[in-house]
């Protein structure tokens, strides 16, 4: 299926936003991660599904003012 | 001291981490400085660059407490999400809250900054909110749960230091009790030192440091100005008057003579 990742179309077999940050290597990094707009705790990741044209947000710590 | 939602820290001196010409740069400028916190932003991660991983560590290596911001937000929704994952990240309940109204001023936007406050402040976060010297809106901030303030001197990265100082007294007067901090618009250390002389708590910097000539040099600059309008503050300053009166006793002049006074 086609979701939004990051506001990049991409296809993912991944069923869940856990699924989703271990196909792309973010498994075990210091990351967080938002679901349509929401924020999903780490905790929560594994209970969540994705769903066609669903928005994933998944940020990292970054230089900032 | 100054304190912040119960931590006490000793520098009033709070540095963001970005526009560094290095992490090297950046970790020299951060220790010039004595800043115990500085601000850190989460941004998009590429599975492939992982860019947000090696600076996290180099922050970790700098020992000093973070307070990651929500900057680039333009909405109350937006913010509040950003803040959960800063939290989450970060593990701190701390925010400096953004919430922007437009790219050319970059000012905040102030309805959406105190909804967000509001609903933050609610659920446990502690807000630094960036705000402007408006004194309705630092009222409806500080109602809402917010127990520290960061008006701006000026737009951000622009270094034009007080652009509103009668403002900014306004909101130091109306506000004895809450600490405030100067966030944005700081250009050069005299900026800072003025602020510190109205009795400002502490300066939030970054492109000041970040892009001078020589970063490290500046960030110790900065420090000692910061400390310097601190004391000045501390130690009275005296009031300004329209005409010269000498600091040379009069008593005992050379040559006085009675008949020259008028």
């Amino acid at each position: 299926m086609q979701i939004l990742l990051n506001g990049e179309p991409i296809a993912t077999d991944a069923r869940t936003l856990h699924e989703l940050c271990l196909k792309l290597g973010l498994g075990e990094a210091k990351v967080a991660t938002a679901l349509n707009g929401s924020f999903v705790a780490a905790t929560k990741r594994a209970a969540t599904e994705l769903a066609p044209a669903d928005e994933v947000e998944i940020v990292a710590p970054r230089q900032g003012g | 001291m100054l304190e912040l939602y119960g931590e006490r820290f000793i520098s009033r001196l709070l540095l963001g981490t970005a526009q560094y010409p290095s992490p090297a740069i950046l970790r020299q400028a951060v220790e010039a400085s004595a800043a115990e916190i500085v601000t850190v932003s989460l941004r998009r991660e590429s599975a492939r660059a992982r860019a947000g991983q090696g600076f996290w560590e180099l922050i970790e290596q700098l020992g000093v407490r973070v307070l990651p911001n929500t900057a680039g937000c333009r909405t109350a929704k937006e913010a509040v999400a950003t803040a959960e994952m800063a939290r989450e990240l970060f593990n701190t309940s701390w925010i400096k809250l953004e919430v922007i109204a437009n790219d050319d001023t970059l000012q905040p936007e102030l309805i959406g900054l105190a909804e967000a406050a509001t609903i933050l402040s609610a659920d446990g976060f502690q807000v630094l909110p960036y705000t402007t010297e408006d004194l309705s809106v630092a009222e409806r901030l500080v109602g809402a749960g917010c127990a520290v303030l960061m008006p701006w001197a000026a737009p951000i990265g622009s270094a034009r230091g007080l652009v509103n100082r009668e403002g900014l007294k306004a909101l130091r007067a109306y506000f004895p009790d809450v600490p405030l901090i100067v966030d944005a618009g700081i250009g050069a250390p005299s900026d800072a030192a003025e602020a510190m002389e109205l009795g400002y708590d502490a300066i939030l910097l970054n492109t000041a440091v970040a892009k001078a000539g020589d970063p490290v040099t500046m960030a110790t600059a900065f420090a000692r100005a910061i400390e310097a309008g601190r004391l000045a503050f501390e130690a009275g300053l005296i009031e300004p008057r329209d005409m010269a009166t000498p600091s040379t006793p009069v008593a005992g002049t050379p040559f006085f003579k009675i008949d020259r006074m008028s």
